[in-house]
């Protein structure tokens, strides 16, 4: 089986991922490429299950998508209330744990 | 058995003193009907242990003897005795013990010794207390100490109990120091006037005295024979296994202890200062039961004594010298004193001196006769003195008293009965039991070498009788005088509480002699030495005594010589003016008045001669060598402080915080850039984080 070509899959997408949580700075474009890291995620459990001949991989990947779904209803909420309260998205005016 | 559940008196009695203490004083009666419900509950127990006691004793005989010799006594009601004249069967003494503590692989112990002579004690200091008990109820009642009164009592029974049921020495000297500080405590029950709690000190200190002869004598025996054991102390005596120096040490130590306790020349001084206390105390501490403490002793350990002293080998000792001499010694000391309670306090003295001489001379069950005897008709005689002086406010025969048989008839009867069995007329108790004595110094000993002792004892009955009758005079004859004639003070007779006990008391004098009736058959004969005296291998062979009617004659005659010579100088005016007329007679009454100068001695020669110099060594050595050593550590310490405070704490220890202090500052200023507030900056940190640990991992795997 080509295990290479979706573990490579899953690097790429979590690599965008990291990208779009560390530099963009619209709110709900970090949610999303927080989303692209899970199922990056989700991508290589899958793929090890299937190696493996093993259903673990595909439960468990079921389950992250389930607390991803949760994680992003918090998320969308925190930038609702963002929205709500500076009338903007941007992560970088929101400093005020600064030490 | 009951004879296992001894310990059931002492514990009612401890907490009895508990609860008198704890709510006492809440109570309507104010604490005194506890102490009476436990005392005459421990009254039941002492009986009922009597009887169960009595019947172990027959049992015993009964299995020795051999059936056909056994015969059948209904009228004693103690069930079968065995015919006398044959071998005493041993008779085991009942013993509990539990582990009190143990320290370096030596088990101390508390436990129950119960045999013929606890079950004795158990009677005397049982019935004594509850008849003061109730007695108090009275003469002290309304005192602004009633509760605590009580309390010390329960304490005092407690302790009492604990010593005459002591299963090992160091339960034995517990308990005989608890009783020497209860008898502290009620001595100086009205310490408000100094001569009270001056008389308490002068009782506890030279108790104290004894208390050392006591230690040595009981750690010598511990060393001799490995033990605490009593019984186990005894039977190594007996049996010769501790060699006879060490028991001859041990015994004389002990005899110190004696002294002190018991009142014994030459540390009796105490005794006639502790009727300081309450009148009701002075009967059971200082008569009856207490001050026989040191007589249980001996009697306990007799035959330590015994073949420590050599009594048996018929050897003139120290504990009969010191009991012949305190006979006629106190018995002096009783006809010049004006205070009744003294010349009874004396009296006490001079008997306990007889009591110490029977055991110094082997005979055992004549002194403890003697100890059951006298504690009913002593008591009695103090609880009477106490009735007459609650009247008239005064214990001074001379100045407030005379004439009292006419206003307080009861007591007098009952004093008249408890003075003749203590000069021993027949039948009263004192003559059954003195007479015994006299009977020992006859014919114990070898080569009649304890003559000497009998003609002490007919001697010591003379003045007896002389110092009593003289008493009886001052007290209730001739004319009232001072209080007694005041027609303000309304002298009458008191109610029940102080009546019934004297009745009893009275009863018991007239009666407890016939517990050693030496006549009859066999089970009526001797019932005291047969359930009393140890039978066994803890107990010494002493030798018997039989009835000598010459001796009881001689006795009762000197009595009644002793009687007539005082009546005919109080009574009638005869010879009177020999104080004045003659010189000897005069310094006898003034070597007398000053108490042989005993108190002199102590107080002036020993006490003031070591104060003095102790006092100026003490202030030389308070001066030079202890002020020298605090100036001195006083300096050092500040030459150490200043040191200590430049150098250490200025630049060390402020160094090391003021540094730390600074570290944390600038370390914070540094690490705070970090913090921007900025998630995506955080967000970076974790994953170059992240990365990093990746590439650990994968490069070093």
């Amino acid at each position: 089986m080509l295990i290479n070509e979706f573990l490579l899959l899953g690097a790429a997408l979590f690599a965008i991922g990291v990208y779009g949580v560390l530099a963009r700075r619209n709110g709900v474009m970090v949610l999303m490429s927080i989303e692209l890291i899970l199922n990056a995620v989700n991508i290589n459990l899958v793929a090890f299950g299937a190696l493996h001949q093993d259903v673990v991989g595909q439960v468990f990947a079921l389950f992250v998508i389930t607390v991803a779904a949760a994680e992003v209803g918090v998320g969308l909420a925190i930038v609702l209330l963002l929205y709500r309260n500076r009338q903007s998205i941007d992560l970088d005016e929101v400093d005020s744990m600064s030490g | 058995m009951i004879l296992h559940w001894v310990f059931l008196m002492p514990a009612i009695m401890a907490a009895s003193f508990v609860a008198i203490l704890a709510f006492g004083k809440k109570l309507p009666r104010k604490g005194s009907e506890i102490g009476i419900a436990a005392v005459l509950l421990c009254i039941g127990i002492a009986v009922f242990s009597a009887g169960t006691w009595i019947g172990h004793v027959n049992d015993a005989h009964h299995s020795a003897a051999a059936p056909e010799k056994v015969t059948q006594e209904a009228e004693t009601g103690n069930g079968q005795a065995v015919a006398a004249g044959e071998i005493e069967s041993p008779v085991a003494p009942i013993t509990t013990e539990v582990t009190w503590f143990e320290i370096g692989g030596q088990k101390f112990t508390v436990g129950t010794l119960v045999d013929g002579l606890s079950v004795m004690m158990f009677l005397v200091v049982t019935i004594i207390s509850a008849l003061v008990h109730i007695y108090s109820t009275e003469y002290v009642g309304g005192d602004r100490r009633y509760t605590h009164y009580y309390a010390f009592l329960s304490l005092f029974t407690a302790s009492m109990l604990m010593l005459v049921m002591s299963r090992n020495t160091v339960q034995f000297i517990t308990s005989w120091e608890l009783v020497g500080l209860c008898s502290f405590a009620l001595i100086g029950h009205w310490w408000e006037e100094k001569p009270n709690s001056d008389a308490a000190l002068k009782a506890f200190l030279t108790n104290r005295v004894g208390d050392v002869g006591l230690m040595v004598g009981m750690i010598t025996l511990f060393w001799a024979s490995g033990s605490f054991d009593i019984l186990r102390i005894n039977q190594m005596a007996n049996a010769g296994d501790i060699e006879h120096l060490l028991l001859l040490v041990a015994a004389c130590s002990l005899v110190a202890a004696v002294m002190s306790k018991s009142g014994q020349f030459i540390l009796h001084t105490w005794l006639p200062d502790a009727m300081a206390g309450p009148t009701p105390v002075s009967a059971l501490i200082h008569a009856a039961t207490m001050v026989v403490a040191g007589i249980f002793m001996v009697a306990r350990f007799y035959s330590v004594f015994f073949h420590g002293l050599s009594i048996g080998d018929g050897n003139l000792n120290l504990l009969a010298i010191v009991g012949g001499v305190t006979v006629l010694g106190g018995a002096g000391l009783a006809f010049v004193q004006n205070d009744i309670k003294k010349v009874l306090a004396y009296s006490t003295v001079s008997q306990l001196g007889y009591m110490v001489m029977a055991l110094g001379i082997g005979a055992w069950t004549a002194a403890l006769f003697h100890l059951f005897t006298h504690a009913f008709f002593k008591a009695g005689l103090f609880l009477g003195s106490g009735s007459v002086a609650h009247s008239v406010h005064s214990f001074d025969m001379k100045q407030d008293m005379g004439g009292m048989k006419k206003v307080m008839p009861r007591t007098w009867a009952t004093f008249m009965v408890c003075t003749g069995a203590l000069i021993g007329i027949f039948p009263l108790a004192g003559f059954w039991s003195k007479d015994e004595i006299l009977t020992g110094g006859h014919m114990l000993g070898t080569n009649n070498s304890y003559e000497i002792f009998m003609v002490v004892g007919i001697i010591g009955a003379f003045m007896t009788a002389a110092y009593m009758t003289r008493c009886i005079y001052l007290t209730f004859y001739g004319e009232p005088r001072g209080a007694a004639a005041d027609p303000h003070h309304h002298i009458h007779e008191h109610g029940k509480a102080i009546l019934y006990p004297l009745y009893v008391l009275a009863f018991m004098a007239v009666v407890a002699g016939f517990a050693n009736w030496p006549f009859g058959p066999d089970s009526l004969k001797l019932r005291f030495e047969h359930y009393v005296q140890p039978v066994g291998d803890y107990f010494p062979a002493v030798g018997a005594l039989e009835f000598n009617v010459y001796i009881a004659l001689i006795s009762s005659a000197i009595g009644l010589l002793g009687i007539a010579v005082a009546y005919a100088y109080w009574f009638r005016g005869a010879f009177h003016g020999a104080t004045e007329k003659s010189r000897v007679a005069r310094a006898g009454h003034t070597l007398l008045v000053n108490k042989y100068y005993f108190d002199h001695l102590y107080t002036g020669v020993i006490a003031a001669g070591t104060a003095g110099p102790v006092a100026r060594a003490a202030n030389w050595i308070n001066q030079n060598v202890i002020d020298g050593a605090v100036n001195g550590t006083a300096y050092l310490a500040r030459r150490a402080a200043h040191v200590m405070y430049d150098d250490v704490d200025q630049k060390v220890v402020d160094g090391i915080v003021n540094g730390s202090g600074a570290g944390a500052e600038g370390s914070g200023q540094l690490l705070r850039k970090l913090q921007s507030g900025k998630v995506q900056q955080y967000g970076a940190l974790l994953f170059g984080g992240a990365v990093l640990l990746a590439g650990v991992l994968v490069f070093t795997l």
